[in-house]
Order: C-alpha cells, then structure tokens, then sequence
C-alpha cells in the first residue's frame, strides 16, 4: 500500500494518490475540531473564534484568563491571595483529619466553583455508577458464559438494550418512575403522613441510571475476553482442593481483569460524558461537567467551555493510553504478539 | 485402595440395570444424574446473572413499561371529576347535555375546588388538550361554581356561552376516559373523537409524522455519509503495515473517547458564522466577509456534527471485517484476469458488506435516538423527535404525549435492534 510496486500504469498511481488524499482529508475531519479548541480557549477575548491578534502570534491576544474562570467562577470571594505555598499549606491541613482547612481561596474554590462543584460530582456518580456496573455486570458476564445458561440470547440482548434503547426514553422512562413515592409504608399501608422517598433529583437517581447505562459495556468486554479463557485452569484449581471463591479470585479474575478494567473504563466515560439522564434526573446541586457544559452552550457562551473542553481532550488521550497498555498486556498475556 | 479393588470398584461403579440402562453408584440411572447435575450448573450460572437482571428490571425495564402505560392512561380528570366521569361515561356524544351531566360537573368543581384550588386548572389543561379555550373556561366556572343553583345547566350557560357548545362536552367525555388511544392518536396526527373514530388533525397542526420522516430521513443520512466517509479510511487502516496503521488508528480513537459535549463545542466554534471554517472560506475567497455561510443552528448542523459523532462507530466494524479477508482473494481474481475494479467490485466489496451493515445499523440506531446534538446545533429545523419528547416531559408536562412518541421511537428502535441481532449478533459487538 505504502510504496507502489514498479508495474502500475499511470492511471493506478493517479487513483492511489487520489485515494491518499480523500484520506487524509476523511481525517483533518476526524481531528481538526478536536485541535482547534486547544488555542481557542487561550483566547484573550470573550469570542469563540480567533481574533486577529491571535492569528499575528500577538503574545497580548493569548492569555489563562479562562483557565482561572474554571476556578474562580461561582466563588463567594475570588480576590484572596493564591500561591502554590498557600495551596500546599490548605491541602496539607484539608487532608489531616486533626484540622480543620484554613478558610482560604483554595476551600471556597472547593466548595463554591461552579465548576470544580460539576468536577467533584462528575467524579462521585461516575464512580459509584462504575462500582456497581463493574461489580454486577462481571458476576453476570461470567454466568452468561457459561453453556448452560438457560435463555441466554434472551438474556443477554434484554442486558445489552440500555445501550440502545434512546437515551431520551430511557431517561423519561426513570424520570417518571423515580418520580413516584418508594416508601412503603405509603403504599402499601396507605399511611398518609410517611415521608415522601422520591429518588428524582437525588445522588442516588443519576447513581442508578447511569449504572444501568454502564453494565453493557461491562457484559460486552468482559464475555469478550472469557471467550479467550481456558476452563481447565479453573478446574485444575478446584481438583486440587481449592474452593470456588479461591479459584475466581486467584484464577479467573487475574485473568479476566484486563476485560474488566476496560469495562469499567467504558462504564466511566459513559456515566462521565451522559448528559440526557443528568437533564432529567438532577437537581440544581448535582451538575456534572457536561450538564454544566450543556448549560453553558444554550445559556452564555464563553471560551471557560473551551477551556474545559481541552482539559477533557487531555484526560481522554491519557485513557487512550491507558486503554492502549491495557490491550497490549492481554495481548502478551495471551501469547498473540511477541512482547 | 489397591489396584484391583479399584478395579472391581470401577466396574461396580458402572454396572447397568435390567434393561441396559448405565447406573450410578447409587443405582439411579446415570442419564438422570447428569441431568440433575446439568439442573444444578444451570441454576448456579442463573444465580450469578440473576442480580443484574433484577437490577436492570427494575431501573431499566419496569420505569419504560411504565412509561409506556402512560402513553395510553391518563387519569387526571376522572380522578378529581368522578361524578362527572361517571355520567360522561354513559354520554351517546350525541344527544345534548343533560341536567345530570351539568349537575355531576359542578358538584365536582365544588369538591375538587375545596380541596386544592389548582386541580380545577389541571383539569382544564386536560381538557383545554382535546379543545382550545377550556383551561380559561374551567378557571372561570370553577369560581362561580359555589354560587350556582339548580337548574344548573341554565347556571353554566349563563356563565360562560362556551358551555352552549357540544365540542366542550365531548372533549370533557374524552378527557374522562382514563384508557385512551389519545395521545398514541396524537403522535400520528390523529384526532380522537368522542365517538370513538379517529380523525385526521388539521393540516397546520400534523407534525410528528413529518417529524418522525425527518428523523428517520436524518439518520439514514448520517448512515450514508458515515459509510461514504467511513469506508476509504478503514480500507486504508486495514491495509498499512501495522505500525502505521496503530498510529492513524488513534487519530479515529481519539474522537471516539472525546466527550460528546466536547465535540459538538468544538463543532461550534468551527462552523458558526464568525467561526474558523467560515474564516477560512472568506481567506481562500470563496466568499465575502458579508456573505458567510450559515452552517451552524440548522439541519446542516446537525448532519455534519452527528456525522463526526459517529464515524467512529462505522470505521471500527468495517476494519475488523476487512482485517479478516484474506488479501489471496483479490489476487487470485487479478490473476484470473479481473481488472482492478472488477477485483474490487466483485471479490473484495461483497466481502466488506457485514462490517458495513454492522456499521451501518450501529450508526442507525444511534442517530434516530440522538437528543443532544440536535439540541445544541440544531436550530429550529435541526430538531429530532427526542426533541420533542423531551419538550413534552420538561416543558408542556404533557408526560402522556411524550410517552406515545417514546412508545413510538421505542419499536423503531427495537425492531433495528433485532435486525442487528439477527444479522451481526449482539455477542459480535465489539467496543475500541
């Protein structure tokens, strides 16, 4: 492909350069949107577009100013001194659990920024939704694996439907049910004065949905890598006396654990990037990044998105990596390429 | 045990019975034993899937069953009006109204008022769906009605001339029936009448088949510019030498995991007016400073954002395909005298169609469901039907019309999905 053997006609060349060039265009597509916000959102000006300074490398026209707005936005008192001594000092008592922080810039960032607030609940539903795809829908990969489970195809494409049935069905869908009273004390002794458990606009709504949303992704790559594993291993262990718990710990699930971490991985950018269930299912106080960014693209548009959007760019080539890595251990684990 | 006893123990182990049968040591049939040993394997893998089958009936499936149930019950006016419900119920639609029916109403209005003085309005929004006019009617009846006395349908007539009219009565009688094709009517563009027939709406107000047309039309859209641009870059990727082809291949993997919010920002500032593709197109001199394309906030939009959104779930089953086609195919079609494109048209191609359809159905099934995109680039024109669900269940809390236009989406949807699992099968999906 890459170096044409001698005998090709003029036409064939033609075709062949032709063809690298639709290519390559196929790909600034792919990629320029994803550069093109790096260096819009150093923009010195409030505009989604380059300015003329920036075009002229003019050092003015370039500045972090959207940076510090991730920060800084939402904060009760942005003036406070900030350095990172002061910042070190905060952490330091922040984290030992004999003080109490400082109030300082740093603790009304933490507790105030709207941003770093869309942060902190992005990372918490992420990983308890993660946690518990990762642990139900590993038990249920294994047992879908196994050949004499019963109404398997059945199963397994009623577990794999979150993935697609509309996210704005599923989502209304939960939205409607988690808006209807759970204490049964109310409906089932009919007691007028119980309190209300209403899951809508809870932590615990947006945990569930997007669990439900994650587990897919967890039976796709999980059943994928048991396909490649060997049940004797298991049933050496047990012949020789080690118990089932053993077995899955010590056998199994080391090597299973690449489709797993993947799995999980999958399960975190899906609850990481949703925003339809966060629409429906959140209140006020429980934005994640993307609701947040959501509602900065229809409210006022300003480059602190752009800045986000690249610092999500970064955190997305490192779990590329990761992934990467992932894929070439179970690769060599499994003998297929030399390491 | 000794060599012999175990032999005599082995040969004990599997005597048979009288008619050939093979025995356990225990002397029931071995076929039964397997088979309760078979019965207990089968419970064992059921029990290790049985927490996510709970866990994904009760906060997947069961809240969209609900919700469906929805899209044909609404209960809002026989719960606060059941005298009138009653009564109603038994209306030809024909006849006019009656004394009782009247009587049946402002009893109702008088209650539901003492209790809470929004459910009147509720009511009337219900109503005010089947005809215009009734949430204004029932507010202002609502507020006499304490005062009325018998007889009350000469009271109603004087208090608004609306209740002269049938239509108000026949809308009531509708809105009564707690199951109803309605809204299922509604999300084609059907009118349901008190009689029990289905009209068609008025023409200005038939939209949700056009709009279900243009979705669907959108999607396959999307699916077609996926494939067009999709197939050149996985043949090229399933055809370099390895090293290369991993390193053009993070170029498509890296969209893939990049934020959807992320994306359609950046697909913003790309094509919106002052954007850097217009920028660009005033540089070359395609056009004027003032006569820049309006790429962004209408269907344009959308297709080109969605498209990049998706690519990357076309590229992937295409290239897993094309990996696994043996490159002695083409050869042997040269060498059998085929030209280049006979070659690749006849052999190769045919050969691709399974990524391509995998692909294909994949991008389908994602697209006809899309609600963000079209939200933020779409514009007016750029709107899906999740749009409009959405709308229906935050905005007109018309939770029932929502539920009949999900109900919809949902069977499209589902019959794509056993479409996919007929032709790919779900265990095929692969993911990265």
């Amino acid at each position: 492909m890459s170096s044409l053997p001698p005998y090709t006609t003029t036409g064939q060349r033609v075709w062949h350069y032709t063809f690298l060039f639709i290519c390559a265009l196929i790909f600034i597509f792919l990629i320029t949107p994803i550069l093109v916000i790096a260096p819009l959102s150093f923009n010195a000006e409030p505009y989604f577009s380059f300015t003329d300074g920036m075009l002229e490398f003019d050092k003015d026209a370039y500045s972090m100013r959207w940076y510090r707005d991730i920060v800084e936005n939402g904060m009760a008192n942005p003036d406070q001194p900030t350095s990172w001594p002061l910042f070190f000092d905060w952490l330091w008592k922040a984290l030992s659990p004999f003080h109490t922080a400082p109030p300082s810039f740093y603790t009304d960032t933490w507790e105030n920024a709207q941003w770093i607030r869309a942060m902190r609940n992005s990372f918490f539903i992420g990983t308890a939704a993660t946690l518990i795809a990762v642990t139900l829908g590993t038990l249920a990969a294994i047992g879908l694996s196994r050949s004499e489970m019963p109404a398997r195809g059945a199963i397994m494409s009623l577990l794999i439907s979150p993935l697609i049935v509309p996210l704005v069905v599923t989502a209304a869908g939960m939205f409607y049910f988690y808006s209807t009273n759970f204490n049964p004390d109310s409906w089932l002794f009919g007691n007028p004065d119980a309190d209300r458990w209403i899951l809508a606009q809870t932590y615990a709504g947006v945990i569930l949905a997007h669990a439900a949303l994650g587990t897919p992704f967890v039976i796709i790559t999980v059943t994928a890598t048991l396909v490649g594993f060997d049940k004797s291993l298991v049933r050496a262990g047990a012949s020789m006396g080690a118990g089932p718990s053993k077995t899955f710990w010590k056998i199994q699930m080391p090597l299973i654990l690449p489709g797993v971490v993947s799995g999980g991985l999958f399960a975190f950018i899906t609850s990481f990037d949703e925003v339809v269930a966060v629409l429906f299912l959140a209140g006020p106080e429980h934005r994640t990044i993307p609701r947040q960014m959501y509602s900065g693209i229809r409210e006022q548009i300003s480059p602190t998105i752009l800045a986000v959007a690249t610092i999500l760019v970064i955190l997305s080539v490192l779990l590329l990596a990761t992934l990467e890595m992932l894929r070439r251990r179970s690769e060599r684990l499994r003998g297929m390429s030399p390491a | 045990m000794t060599d012999a006893s175990y032999q005599v123990d082995a040969v004990h182990r599997t005597q048979t019975d009288a008619s050939g049968l093979l025995l356990a040591a225990d002397g029931t049939p071995l076929k039964k034993k397997l088979r309760e040993a078979l019965k207990v394997s089968r419970r064992r893998a059921f029990l290790l899937v049985a927490p996510l089958l709970l866990f994904i009936m009760a906060s997947f499936v069961i809240p969209i069953l609900l919700l469906l149930a929805q899209g044909v019950k609404d209960s809002t006016f026989s719960s606060i009006m059941p005298e009138s419900t009653a009564i109603l119920s038994e209306w030809d639609a024909k006849s006019d109204p009656s004394e009782e029916m009247a009587a049946a109403l402002v009893a109702d209005l008088i209650s539901a008022k003492a209790t809470d003085r929004s459910l009147a309005t509720k009511v009337g929004t219900r109503v005010n769906r089947e005809v215009s006019g009734a949430i204004s009617l029932f507010k202002k009846t609502t507020r006499k009605a304490s005062k009325m006395e018998a007889p009350f349908l000469d009271a109603l007539h004087a208090t608004d001339k609306k209740w002269k009219d049938p239509a108000y009565w026949k809308a009531m009688k509708i809105a009564s029936q707690t199951i109803t094709p309605a809204y299922y009517a509604a999300a084609v563009d059907k009118k349901y009448l008190a009689d029990g027939s289905f009209v068609d709406q008025p023409e200005d107000r038939q939209i949700y088949v056009k709009l279900f047309v243009k979705t669907i039309l959108v999607a396959g859209g999307v699916m077609l510019c996926c494939i067009l641009l999709g197939f050149p870059v996985a043949y090229l990727l399933a055809h370099l030498p390895a090293r290369k082809a991993n390193l053009l291949m993070i170029l498509v993997l890296l969209p893939f995991w990049t934020s959807l919010l992320v994306r359609t920002t950046a697909w913003i500032a790309m094509l919106q007016s002052a954007g850097v593709l217009n920028d660009i197109f005033v540089w070359v001199g395609i056009t004027t400073d003032d006569q820049r394309f309006s790429l962004i906030y209408n269907m344009t939009g959308t297709i080109i954002a969605m498209t990049h959104i998706l690519l990357p779930f076309m590229i992937l089953p295409i290239y897993s395909v094309m990996k696994a086609i043996p490159p002695s195919h083409v050869r042997a079609a040269k060498s059998l005298g085929a030209t280049n494109w006979t070659a690749f048209w006849r052999v190769y191609f045919p050969a691709t169609v399974p990524g391509i359809g995998a692909g294909g159905l994949l991008v389908f099934i994602l697209a006809i469901g899309y609600y963000i995109t079209p939200a933020l680039v779409g514009g007016q024109d750029g709107q899906l039907i999740s749009n409009f669900i959405a709308y229906h269940m935050q905005k007109s809390l018309n939770w029932s019309l929502a539920a009949a236009l999900g109900g919809i989406l949902l069977v499209l949807v589902l019959i794509l999905y056993w479409l996919y699992d007929r032709i790919v099968g779900i265990d095929n999906m692969k993911l990265g």
